[in-house]
């Protein structure tokens, strides 16, 4: 094994050597491969995070015409530092995708696993009803919820009060104690169609005669699961845990209709946004707002290399 | 020969009608065209000519009907007929007016003229040399016509006109009456001043809590949306102030406010409530869940709700009588309400001029009673270029009721520096006491920030 | 026997809890459309009205009447005009099929060239793909906003689409699905003189529809229900999507809940068909990404 790769590795640093020409070809027929998706990556994602990263370090604000506007060094990051609103927006930020990523992935992995052997008709009825909510369009399901969360007339009030679980009306939206858990499940409703699809046939692709094996041999359900199934489903695991991470990032519609970031719901997402077409009067506040968004893409840039790095290891 | 130019002018409109016809009903306005130009066109040939095909865009919020579409085409059309200038229109709403005009302006993009009001034509945009300086289009006698307070409010610190006032109101609260008389707390209101004491104001409350249970009425603070009623109501209890006299700093920290804020948050069936904003306490005031609404002015009192139970009833068909805001001293300063026209400066001579000749158009002539009486609120001024304006809403029952709250407008403090932060900081901070923070200390960390704005 | 009791047991336990979960992920749905064809008076009940008592076509007049549009407009071509409800509709359709079609066609030659030429500054250049692929747009709102009106193509779909293309994840899964073609076959079609296009046409094309397939349904959902972009970069009513225009009755002086539940369906109506049509499709493609994934 070891011999061959060495083996292998020599061979194709030998290989590279030999021919510059042929390198060159790959560059050429790659680069042109790449070339329109990198028009807009680099067009629409790239050259806007570097000027992002950019007027983080300046006073840039609305007025200005120029597209920067005073080089100030780190301030905008002292002053992060110090805000309030926005750290208790970078904490509500994580604490949303620390919650909603395990709970989507565990939901959805205990729905599947409980519906991908029952008939085909029941099985499909369950994956369209949970999947429904993801094509319902971000805007109709929070209007939808805003409704139903209304703290007077609203019909969840309305029936845990008719059950006596509740004494009186809760104001779910307007009390920092449940706000940001009323978006999490808004949020957690919208996420759990796709993994529950990906699981239903990832399970179904377990290899059938290893489970027999275990089972022959005795083991529980708990162990054929943990043991056989599990492993063979970790790559959609994996693959869950990226969707359902770039997913939660999403909930800025969420946020801007139900809460305009108030009630201890406030994201960097929403901050952002609230900063640089809000607060205009501030000044700088593009750079500031800009800062923000670096310091997010940090961290989001760091959670996906450890992603990928597990990912990897697996 | 007048009527071949007439005739030719009609039928270059129709063509660049057509040609360009936007959103605007073409069919009906082409066949209109011919017999409304006719006579002004001829007299005022040359100077349509210069401007004709000049397209330029107008903003609105939706301050009464020119909100609706319908209504304002078939004026922009009327402007085309006289003028030559085709206006494209775009609805904003309150929500989020403020961040698409911010992110125009980001993207060089921002509207020729906008209908609304000084805090933001005046105090930001106007302040940060968005806007054109109108004081060419204000004589000597639309100086003695229009009412000094809004005059100055759309006027900036160094003397520039960048709103031209139309319109203006009080903002005032309504108050259920039918629930009011079933609860025996009527003998609390004064229903020919429509003013009430203080005292008067939580004994109601007290009164209504105890027939009805549950929340009577809302501090609501769910954004920003809606708080000149939050904002008057804690002023006027026991007489605060919102900012200073000269308005160069906020002043909601004062004792007045802050026994306010205290005696409300300590009154049963009073909740602050971060779930709503101003539109969302309308609807429930209109259900008949809330007694008391907080964000009303006379828009809401003329608009049959749409249930369908008519103008000035809930959908439960119990009466809306509005109030103004309750004092101790009996002479509310209600909060007022001033819009206009102001023109953005996109660099683009002929459209300003066209602009300009839209404001002069809807602000300053025969054609004011309609601006005015499409808004559903009252003239800022007396008279406009001949025509009594003092009489517009003659006959109409609710409009002449509502007018005795109209002396009580207060000081347009609006125009402060600093005040989009200063709006944050106000819902923020109802939140927090809300949350059961700690009522001056609240107070002080929120007006802080206001000021800190307000510095620059 | 004891373990099998008690794992029947747990299947009714199981069973009896997916009915209800299935209930409450279709309540929001019935409540939109129940809504939406209920009576001024039933939506105003203080008491939620469970099932409308009158059905009515009240809120959709009010919807369709409130604004009219063209409804479309091209190369100076102007339509019929009509309620600007549908026109938002089909501005939706344009920019989602638009953002759908784009990607597609960028993706998949990307991927192509990702997975199998080696060609220099390959790793760095997936590494930034993988960075860039959970980022939210917001961090980058202020420079695209000045890149767009830059471009001149702020207020137009394009500056919706153009970012949503740009979006690296459609490159990522083509990449993955792309590890599977195998080289002998390019090799092959290589000995045989077929030029760089016509091997990516006639051999790794068909060897990775199924991922095309998965990744067209992916972006098309993601442009439908994208809000934010629409937020920034529209500001013209008549551009408008239809989230943009169900937002705006969010915005109103005293919100109109019938409105905006016929609004909702509305908006939700053309995709849950769509989506029910190709379910299988859809179920399908999104599994082969993973999979391959």
């Amino acid at each position: 094994m070891n011999y061959q790769r060495k083996g292998r590795s020599f061979l194709a640093k030998k290989h590279q050597k030999m021919s510059r020409a042929l390198q060159r070809r790959e560059d050429i027929s790659g680069y042109s491969f790449m070339l329109p998706s990198l028009i807009f990556f680099i067009g629409f994602v790239v050259a806007p995070m570097i000027i992002c990263i950019l007027m983080g370090f300046t006073d840039a604000n609305m007025t200005d015409s120029s597209m920067l506007g005073h080089f100030i060094g780190l301030k905008n990051y002292a002053k992060l530092f110090q805000d309030k609103v926005f750290q208790e927006a970078l904490w509500n930020t994580f604490l949303i995708v620390l919650v909603s990523v395990p709970a989507t992935c565990a939901f959805s992995l205990w729905v599947s696993s409980s519906i991908y052997q029952m008939g085909s008709f029941s099985r499909s009825f369950y994956r369209i009803v949970f999947y429904l909510p993801v094509v319902t369009g971000s805007v109709a399901v929070t209007a939808v919820w805003k409704w139903m969360f209304d703290g007077y007339t609203g019909i969840i009030n309305s029936v845990l009060t008719g059950a006596g679980l509740i004494e009186r009306n809760i104001n779910w939206l307007g009390d920092t104690r449940y706000a940001l858990w009323c978006i999490i499940l808004i949020l957690f409703t919208t996420s759990v169609g796709q993994p529950i699809v990906l699981y239903v046939s990832a399970l179904g692709n377990v290899d059938r005669s290893l489970v027999e094996a275990a089972e022959v041999d005795g083991a529980t359900n708990t162990q054929v699961f943990w043991n056989v199934k599990w492993p063979q489903v970790l790559p959609t695991t994996l693959y869950i845990l990226v969707i359902t991470t770039i997913n939660s990032f999403q909930c800025f519609a969420l946020i801007q209709l139900l809460t305009s970031g108030g009630s201890g719901t406030n994201t960097v997402m929403y901050h952002i946004y609230y900063t640089a077409f809000k607060l205009t009067e501030q000044s700088g506040h593009f750079g500031y707002a800009n800062a923000m968004g670096v310091v997010l893409a940090i961290a989001i840039g760091l959670l996906s290399a450890l992603q990928f790095k597990l990912a990897k290891e697996k | 020969m007048k009527k071949i130019i007439a005739l030719t002018l009609a039928l270059v409109l129709t063509l660049g009608l057509v040609a360009c016809g936007n959103s605007a009903p073409a069919p009906t306005e082409a066949a209109k065209a011919p017999e409304t130009t006719e006579a002004p066109a001829a007299e005022k040939a040359p100077e349509a000519a210069a401007d004709a095909g000049v397209e330029i865009t107008l903003w609105t919020y939706p301050v009464g009907k020119w909100g609706d579409q319908a209504t304002v085409e078939q004026l922009m059309a009327d402007f085309k007929a006289e003028t030559g200038i085709s206006v494209k229109v775009e609805f904003l709403s309150y929500k989020d007016g403020d961040d698409k005009i911010n992110t125009a302006i980001t993207a060089k993009q921002a509207p020729d003229l906008v209908l609304e009001g000084p805090e933001r034509l005046v105090a930001n945009w106007g302040a940060k040399g968005y806007m054109v300086d109108m004081s060419d289009l204000l004589d000597d006698t639309d100086k003695a016509e229009i009412l000094p307070a809004p005059l100055a409010a759309c006027t900036s610190k160094d003397g520039k006109l960048f709103e031209y006032p139309v319109v203006m109101t009080a903002h005032c609260m309504a108050v259920n009456l039918t629930a009011f008389k079933d609860a025996g707390a009527d003998q609390y209101l004064d229903l020919d001043t429509h003013t009430w004491t203080t005292e008067n104001y939580f004994k109601a409350i007290e009164a209504l809590e105890a027939k009805f249970g549950g929340t009577v009425t809302t501090v609501f603070c769910g954004g920003q949306g809606g708080d000149q009623g939050t904002r008057a109501l804690i002023n006027n209890l026991y007489g605060g102030t919102f900012t200073d006299a000269d308005h160069s700093k906020y002043t909601w920290d004062d004792e007045a406010n802050i026994k306010a804020i205290t005696a409300l948050h300590d009154t049963k069936g009073v909740d602050f409530d971060a779930a709503i904003a101003g539109g969302d306490e309308i609807k429930l005031f209109y259900q008949g869940v809330l007694k008391m609404a907080n964000c009303w002015n006379i828009q809401q009192q003329l608009d049959p709700n749409q249930a369908g139970t008519g103008a000035g009833k809930t959908v439960t068909g119990d009466e809306i009588v509005c109030m103004a805001f309750p004092t101790e001293s009996g002479d509310p300063d209600l909060q007022g309400g001033i819009w206009g026209f102001g023109i953005f400066d996109n660099g683009d001579q002929a459209k300003i001029d066209a602009a300009k000749k839209f404001v002069k158009y809807f602000a300053d002539s025969e054609h004011t009673v309609d601006t005015v009486k499409t808004s559903s609120f009252f003239p800022v001024r007396s008279a406009a270029e001949g025509t009594d304006l003092s009489t517009v809403w003659n006959g109409n029952e609710t409009m002449e009721q509502y007018q005795v709250l109209m002396p009580y407008l207060g000081d347009y403090y609006q125009v402060t520096n600093g005040w989009a932060q200063a709006r944050t900081s106000w819902w923020n901070m109802l939140q927090k006491v809300g949350e059961g923070q700690d009522v001056t200390e609240s107070v002080a960390q929120f007006v802080a920030e206001a000021n800190a704005a307000a510095q620059g | 026997m004891k373990t099998n009791a008690r794992s029947r047991a747990y299947k009714i336990f199981t069973n009896i809890v997916l009915v209800i979960l299935a209930i409450l992920f279709l309540f929001p749905l019935y409540w939109i459309i129940t809504g939406a064809f209920k009576t001024g008076a039933d939506i105003f009940a203080t008491k939620p009205v469970w099932f409308p008592t009158k059905w009515t076509m009240a809120n959709f007049d009010r919807l369709l009447n409130q604004r009219t549009s063209p409804l479309f407009q091209l190369f100076g071509w102007t339509g019929p005009t009509g309620p600007a409800a549908y026109r938002w509709l089909i501005n939706t359709v344009l920019m989602s099929v638009g953002a759908m079609l784009l990607t597609c066609a960028t993706a998949s030659m990307a991927g192509y060239a990702l997975a199998k030429k080696r060609f220099r500054g390959r790793g760095l250049i997936f590494s930034l793909i993988v960075c860039a692929m959970a980022l939210p747009k917001q961090v980058i709102l202020i420079p695209l906003l000045k890149e767009m009106s830059a471009l001149h193509l702020y207020n137009t779909l394009w500056a919706v689409i153009f970012p949503t293309v740009g979006w690296p994840f459609g490159v990522f899964l083509m990449k993955q699905f792309s590890e599977s073609v195998p080289s002998e076959m390019l090799e092959a079609a290589r000995i045989d003189g077929a030029s760089e296009l016509r091997t990516f046409a006639t051999v790794v094309l068909p060897l990775v529809k199924p991922g095309i397939g998965a990744l067209a349904i992916f972006t098309f959902i993601n442009a439908w229900n994208d809000y934010f972009m629409q937020l920034v970069m529209l500001s013209d009513n008549v551009e408008y999507t239809i989230s943009m225009g169900i937002s705006t009755l969010m915005g109103e002086a005293s919100v109109d809940m019938g409105v905006l539940m016929a609004g909702s369906a509305l908006a939700a109506a053309p995709i849950i068909i769509v989506f029910l049509i190709f379910q299988k499709y859809f179920t399908q493609g999104i599994t082969m990404g993973a999979v391959k994934g």
